[in-house]
């Protein structure tokens, strides 16, 4: 069981990061292959807040999303927001690019080790829960992946702000004649997509570790949580990430020798199936 | 949309009206292509010294030629070419290290034919999706196959790789030498035979049809074309020559590593062809030349920066050069088809 539990507390943690790629890649379409560089930013910013600058964890997990959210919007108005229109293939090209430049940038900055992080004491150890060694700070992860599926999920189907994204992407022309300010409703999306994907980046230095090959390393992780779940859903992004994390940490536990084979294979199994993903629209 | 009757009574009829003299010229092959082809014999000459590097050159035109047949003609957007470069990799590996068969062009022959298999195999779950989907299942088929090369050490060698390739003399004359020459002129002759057969076929109707399902697939149904038939087709063609490419390194180099199957190399060799421009041949060749060059150039100073100006270059393409580095070509092109039509 312990074994599952953790399965559910790494699902939860791709789930943190890949929520924000289900924004901008499920909502907006952009195919962004550099969602993974958002979150080794933020990952960076909270190892340098909490380590180098002395503040407490939490609050250093904070400004890590802000950042990271403050560096997607400067880059949506630069970049990402010219290639709106434009062909998957230039999309890839463009994500895939800005990916090395990422990396090439962290590990100028910051050399090609792994970064250490210090948890806080009340994220460390563990608790007994009916029968089960329980880690506190997957405990933990776990909570904050369901506050924010279950935020965004609200978010996106019950604000104001909800209704006039859905309208910006599906019918841009259509929005913009009822008066929704399209450009400004998409710069909002882009920084809360980067600021999720900042955020899990922080919270997940102790669990994926930090090193300039963050960004490509997990970009297949992260890809895969969207395409299973669904382009745009909530709901499917968690049930795919809940079962990537399980497969991926029951097969290590379990059947060592075939290892990452079997996320792959559960992968490219599942589109076949379903196409559209788990929970797709379309 | 023009009415389909003629308006005119001097036409015979509605073939008539189709003007076939654009590619009846773009199939005869034009005074600077005899200059291209000069090169590699030039390149024999000038850099006698760096024939390993001219060889790596060849091979990589053509597992760009490949992906230029899937990506610039028929329009799939894939992540895991690797994978038929791989299999053709370990295919013409084990053919000589495990039943003892060295001979280069049976290899090559064996190693096609393999990766072709594979393309027929995952042709069908490739072509199920779109967009994302489709992407997705290229990138991983791509990591299954690596996955699989990995875990299977006693076939593969795992990650030290498949040793003990030896190669019979090619024809049974020419045996490969330690400076590479045999290497060098049988890599550019493979190279130079799939190039011209993938002119031919870019140029036949079915290359055009491609081209078509690539601007337009919803319509091509209409006009009497199988969709999937002619993509499958195409995949399957271009997995056979990623094969031959990934055949050839292995026998120049003896060795197989596994990185042949890496997520790295697929996204290397899109890059270099995009890079030259993707959509015509000359741009796979022209990326290749460019790319590898500039690599064995620039590693030697800082990998860091290398990786820094492939990506800025790579967003520098997307933004401003849309049609790579042959993109330049264009406007002398077009100024010398002016000059033909005015004769």
């Amino acid at each position: 069981m312990t074994v599952v539990f953790d399965g559910i507390a790494s699902g939860m943690l791709l789930f943190l990061i890949a929520v924000g790629l289900s924004v901008t890649l499920g909502l907006m379409n952009f195919v962004n292959l550099a969602h993974g560089a958002f979150a080794m930013f933020g990952g960076y910013v909270c190892v340098v807040a909490s380590g180098r600058w002395g503040i407490p964890f939490l609050p250093a997990v904070v400004l890590a999303a802000l950042a990271t959210a403050a560096l997607g919007a400067l880059l949506e108005r630069l970049l990402f927001r010219r290639l709106y229109g434009a062909s998957q293939l230039d999309q890839v090209l463009f994500s895939i690019g800005l990916v090395f430049v990422a990396m090439a940038i962290a590990r100028w900055g910051f050399g090609p080790a792994q970064q250490p992080i210090r948890l806080p004491a009340w994220l460390q150890g563990q608790v007994h829960l009916g029968g089960l060694d329980i880690g506190v700070y997957r405990a933990f992860l776990v909570g904050l992946g369901l506050a924010v599926a279950y935020g965004l999920h609200r978010a996106i189907g019950v604000t104001r702000f909800g209704a006039r994204l859905r309208a910006s992407v599906d019918k841009p022309d259509v929005a913009r004649g009822m008066g929704i300010d399209v450009d400004r409703v998409f710069v909002v999306t882009f920084a809360l997509g980067s600021g999720l994907a900042g955020l899990g980046g922080a919270v997940g230095v102790e669990l994926l570790g930090l090193d300039p090959s963050f960004p490509l390393r997990y970009l297949v992780y992260f890809l895969i949580v969207v395409a299973v779940g669904g382009s745009g859903s909530i709901p499917g992004s968690l049930i795919a990430a809940i079962l990537i994390g399980v497969c991926d940490v029951a097969g290590k536990y379990w059947m060592p020798q075939i290892g990452a084979f079997i996320i792959y294979t559960v992968m490219v199994v599942m589109l076949i199936v379903r196409p559209h993903g788990l929970l797709g629209r379309k | 949309m023009t009415p389909l009757t003629p308006t005119s009574s001097d036409r015979a009829g509605p073939a008539a009206t189709v003007d076939l003299a654009p590619l009846r010229r773009a199939a005869r092959p034009r005074a600077l292509e005899f200059a291209f082809w000069l090169l590699p014999v030039a390149a024999w000459f000038l850099f006698p010294e760096n024939l390993a590097l001219l060889t790596q050159i060849a091979i990589t035109a053509i597992f760009a030629l490949s992906l230029d047949l899937v990506l610039g003609y028929a329009g799939i957007v894939t992540l895991g070419h690797a994978a038929f470069f791989g299999v053709g990799a370990y295919a013409a590996g084990m053919l000589s290290a495990k039943l003892g068969i060295g001979d280069p062009l049976l290899g090559l022959v064996f190693a096609a034919a393999v990766s072709a298999l594979a393309g027929a195999i995952t042709s069908p779950f490739v072509l199920r999706g779109t967009g994302l989907t489709r992407l997705m299942v290229t990138i991983g088929i791509g990591m299954m196959l690596f996955e699989a090369a990995n875990k299977a050490n006693d076939f593969t060698g795992g990650v030290d790789g498949l040793q003990g390739i030896e190669m019979t003399p090619l024809l049974g004359l020419w045996s490969f030498d330690l400076w590479g020459k045999t290497a060098y002129v049988y890599a550019v002759a493979v190279l130079f035979v799939v190039f011209l057969v993938a002119r031919h076929v870019v140029g036949s109707p079915f290359g055009l049809s491609l081209r078509a399902i690539h601007m337009n697939a919803a319509r091509m149904p209409a006009l009497g074309v199988s969709v999937d038939a002619r993509l499958t087709a195409a995949w399957i063609a271009a997995a056979a020559i990623a094969g031959i490419a990934g055949a050839l390194l292995t026998q120049t180099t003896q060795f197989v590593s596994i990185d042949v199957l890496g997520f790295g190399r697929s996204a290397e060799i899109l890059l270099i062809l995009i890079l030259g421009g993707a959509g015509r041949l000359y741009g796979a060749l022209v990326g290749a030349i460019v790319f590898v060059t500039l690599h064995h150039l620039l590693a030697d100073v800082d990998p860091e920066y290398w990786q820094l100006w492939i990506g800025l270059v790579l967003i520098g393409i997307v933004l401003f050069a849309r049609n790579g580095l042959m993109g330049v070509v264009d406007p002398f092109e077009r100024l010398l088809a002016r000059k033909e039509t005015k004769r």
